[in-house]
C-alpha cells in the first residue's frame, strides 16, 4: 500500500472504531435494540482484505458483526446507523437491524445471523459471477466458529469442485460466542481444515494491516485469475464481548490487555508517525473530526429520521404481490 | 393438445425456460448425466451443459444455499431435492435465507429460486422416504408453496414459478410422475395463487391438493352414482397463500366440507382450511367439517400397515356419508 492509501485507511479504521463505540453508547441509552455485535479490535481484517479487492464491485457477504464490512463496501454510515435505530431511512428500511445490514448497490450482500449460513450463499454469488462471465469475486468474511457447521465443508467441496471465484476470509478471534476455540474445535489453525479440499490457504497476523494486505493481495489475485477458491485465516481478537449481553467472564482481563498492545489502529498510526507521514497531533485532530462527524451527521440523521409506517408492515414479504405479475392473478385456463 | 406424462411436462417447462433465458439453471442430485431420478430433467445436460445443469454432491443444505446465493444476482435456479425428506437438511437455507432476504433487506435483494421436491408415500419406502411435509413449508412468510395435481399444472406452475421473483417450493408426488394428462401445445402459465374447481357440485365440497384431488374426484364419482350426492372438488394447487376467497365461495355454495390430505392431521392443511372457514364463513356451515388424513405414525414399511396408515378415496366417501348421516 502507498503511504497516501495508508493514511486514508487509517482514517477509515478510526471511523470504524468510533462508529462502533458510538453504537455501544446508543445501545446503553436504549436507542438501539436487539442484539449488537461490535467490531473493535478486528479492523485490520476487513480493511486489509478490501484494500486488496475492489470495494463496491466485488461482492461481500458476512455474519452478524457486519456494520464495518458494509461501510467499507460503500454503505453510508448514516444509513447504517439509521438501520440500527430501526428507521425507515436505514439501509434495510428498519426491517433488518444490526445483524441484517444490506447495500446491494455497493454489492454488500448482507449480514446474516445464522452462524455459517453465508458460506453456501457466497459460493452461489460466485456461481452467478461465473455464469455471467464478470471478473468480480465473492468475498465471504466469517468467524472461526462458523467452520464447525456442516455447510462449511459442503461449501468448500462445491467451491473447489466447480472452481468458483470465492475468497473465504476467516477472522479467527478465538471465541465462538463465549466458548474458546480450544474448547470447541479440534484444530485451532483453521486453514489446515481446508487442505482436505485442495483449496490453497494461508494464515497470518490479523492485527497488522500491512501483513493482512500482503496476504490478501495473493488471495484476491488467485481468485480473480480464475484459479478457484482461496481461504485466508486472520488471527485477531474482538475487544468487546460476542454481543452486548456478554460480560466476558470466559476470558481474563490480562489476555485482553495483551491483545490491546497490538491494536491495529495504533500500530498503523505509529508506523506512519515513524515514517514522518503523520504527527500525533494530526491523529488526534482526525479523531476529533471523526467524532464530530459521527455526532453531528450520523447520529443526527438516525435520530431525526422517521419510523417505518405500521401500514407498511407487510411490504417486502413477497415481490410478486407488489408487481402484480400476470401469472399470479390470472385465471387458470 | 397433447397427452403427456407429468415428468415430461416438468421437463418441457425446464427446457422452454432454459432455452429462453441463459440465467435459468437447474441443479440437484443425479439430474444431469443420470437424467434425473424421475426423468424430470432428461436430456437437459446434453443440451445445456454442466455449467447450467449441475449434478450436485449429496449436500442438500449446501447446494440449496448455493442456489439461493446465485439467485441474489438474478440467476433463476431450479433446485431438485430428490426426496422431500431430504429437504429438512435444506430448510435452514430455504427459510432463513430465501424466504426472509427480501424483507430483511428492505426490498433490496430477491431470491427468485424454485425448489422442486418429491414427497408422499409411494411403495414401502419406509419412515425416512415417505414424508409429506407441505404443512412445514406453508407456514413460512416469504415462501410460495404450490403443488400440482396433473401434468398441465405441473407444466404451468413450474413455468410461473421460474418467472416469479419470489422463492417457490413445488411439492410433487412420487407416485404421480407417470400420470398422463393434457397439456396445451402453446406456452401456458398457471397462476401461482388461487384454486381450481376440478368438479362442480352442490351438496358438499371436497378440498384436495396434489394426489388427494384424485381421491376426491373418484369419491365424487361414487357419491354421485351410488348415493345421489353431488360433490364439488376444489383443487388447492396453491398452499401458500391459500385461496381464502375460493374456499369461502365453495363452502357458501355447498355448506358441507370434507378435506382430504395425505399428511398427518396436526397443524396441517386441513386445520388451516377449517380455521379459514371459521374466519370467513362459519355461519354457512350446516355440519362440522371433517378431515381425512393419514395416521400419526412414522410411515411403516409393511405393506398392509402402510396401506392402513394412508387414506384413499374410500375414506373420503365414508367421511361424506358420515356427514350426511348415512354411515
Amino acid at each position: 500500500m502507498k503511504i497516501e492509501d495508508k493514511k486514508r485507511v487509517l482514517r477509515e479504521m478510526v471511523l470504524h472504531r468510533r462508529f462502533e463505540e458510538r453504537c455501544y453508547q446508543a445501545y446503553i441509552e436504549r436507542k438501539i435494540g436487539g442484539f449488537l455485535h461490535l467490531y473493535p479490535g478486528q479492523e485490520a481484517c476487513c480493511n486489509g482484505v478490501m484494500e486488496a479487492a475492489r470495494p463496491g464491485q466485488d461482492y461481500v457477504i458476512t455474519g452478524y458483526r457486519d456494520h464495518v464490512h458494509a461501510i467499507k463496501c460503500g454503505a453510508d454510515p448514516k444509513e447504517v446507523m439509521a438501520e440500527l435505530y430501526g428507521k425507515e431511512t436505514g439501509s434495510s428500511k428498519g426491517r433488518g437491524g444490526s445483524m441484517h445490514i444490506f447495500d446491494a448497490a455497493h454489492h454488500f450482500m448482507g449480514g446474516y445471523a445464522l452462524v455459517g449460513g453465508p458460506f453456501p450463499l457466497a459460493a452461489g454469488i460466485a456461481k452467478a459471477i461465473q455464469l455471467k462471465g464478470g471478473d468480480e469475486i465473492a468475498i465471504c468474511f466469517l468467524g472461526d466458529a462458523a467452520n464447525n457447521q456442516g455447510v462449511f465443508h459442503e461449501t468448500l467441496n462445491m467451491a473447489a469442485l466447480w472452481k468458483l471465484p470465492v475468497l473465504f476470509v476467516c477472522e479467527n478471534n478465538l471465541y465462538g460466542i463465549g466458548t474458546s476455540i480450544e474448547r470447541s474445535t479440534a484444530v485451532i489453525h483453521q486453514h489446515k481444515r481446508v487442505a482436505a479440499y485442495n483449496i490453497p490457504s494461508a494464515e497470518c497476523d490479523g492485527q497488522d494491516i500491512d501483513i493482512v494486505y500482503q496476504h490478501a493481495r495473493t488471495a484476491v489475485d488467485h481468485v480473480r485469475a480464475g484459479n478457484g477458491p482461496y481461504f485466508l485465516e486472520l488471527m485477531t481478537y474482538r475487544y468487546r464481548g460476542h454481543s452486548m449481553s456478554d460480560s466476558r467472564g470466559y476470558r481474563s482481563r490480562e489476555e485482553e490487555e495483551e491483545w490491546k498492545q497490538r491494536d491495529p489502529i495504533f500500530m498503523l498510526r505509529d508506523r506512519l508517525i515513524t515514517a514522518d507521514a503523520l504527527t500525533l497531533a494530526d491523529f488526534e485532530a482526525m479523531e476529533k473530526e471523526i467524532d464530530a462527524y459521527i455526532e453531528n451527521e450520523v447520529i443526527k440523521f438516525a435520530e431525526e429520521s422517521p419510523e417505518p409506517r405500521v401500514e407498511d408492515l407487510e411490504k417486502y414479504v413477497l415481490a410478486d404481490r407488489e408487481s402484480q405479475q400476470p401469472w399470479l392473478t390470472g385465471k387458470a385456463a | 393438445m397433447a397427452q403427456i406424462m407429468l415428468w415430461e411436462a416438468i421437463q418441457r417447462a425446464h427446457d422452454e425456460e432454459m432455452s429462453r433465458d441463459p440465467l435459468v439453471i437447474c441443479m440437484g442430485e443425479d439430474i444431469g448425466v443420470a437424467g434425473g431420478t424421475y426423468k424430470a430433467t432428461k436430456g437437459l445436460y446434453e443440451k445445456y451443459g454442466p455449467l447450467r445443469v449441475m449434478d450436485t454432491p449429496i449436500s442438500e443444505g449446501g447446494f440449496t444455499g448455493l442456489a439461493i446465493g446465485a439467485s441474489f444476482l438474478g440467476v433463476r435456479p431450479i433446485v431438485e431435492i430428490m426426496s422431500v425428506n431430504f429437504a429438512w437438511l435444506a430448510m435452514d437455507q430455504m427459510f432463513n435465507s430465501a424466504a426472509k432476504i427480501r424483507y430483511m433487506s428492505g426490498g433490496q435483494i430477491e431470491a427468485p429460486c424454485v425448489f422442486r421436491s418429491a414427497g408422499g408415500a409411494a411403495h414401502q419406502l419406509g419412515a425416512q422416504h415417505s414424508a409429506r411435509m407441505e404443512k412445514v413449508f406453508m407456514g413460512v412468510a416469504g415462501l410460495r408453496v404450490v403443488t400440482p395435481s396433473n401434468p398441465k399444472q405441473a407444466y404451468g406452475l413450474l413455468k410461473s414459478a421460474i418467472r416469479s421473483n419470489d422463492p417457490v417450493f413445488i411439492n410433487e408426488h412420487e407416485l404421480m410422475y407417470n400420470m398422463k394428462g393434457e397439456v396445451p401445445d402453446s406456452e401456458y402459465f398457471h397462476p401461482l395463487e388461487g384454486s381450481d374447481i376440478a368438479r362442480s357440485g352442490t351438496d358438499v365440497t371436497l378440498f384436495g391438493y396434489n394426489i388427494s384431488v384424485h381421491w376426491c374426484l373418484k369419491a365424487a364419482e361414487i357419491l354421485d352414482k351410488q348415493y345421489g350426492i353431488s360433490a364439488e372438488v376444489v383443487d388447492l394447487y396453491s398452499l401458500a397463500p391459500l385461496d381464502r376467497a375460493g374456499i369461502k365461495q365453495s363452502v357458501s355454495k355447498t355448506h358441507r366440507v370434507v378435506i382430504a390430505e395425505e399428511d398427518e392431521a396436526p397443524v396441517g392443511v386441513g386445520s388451516e382450511i377449517i380455521a379459514i372457514i371459521n374466519e370467513e364463513c362459519f355461519f354457512e356451515l350446516d355440519a362440522a367439517p371433517v378431515r381425512v388424513h393419514s395416521a400419526l405414525v412414522p410411515q411403516p414399511y409393511n405393506h398392509t400397515l402402510e396401506k392402513a396408515a394412508i387414506p384413499d378415496h374410500e375414506d373420503v366417501v365414508k367421511a361424506v356419508l358420515k356427514l350426511f348421516g348415512k354411515a
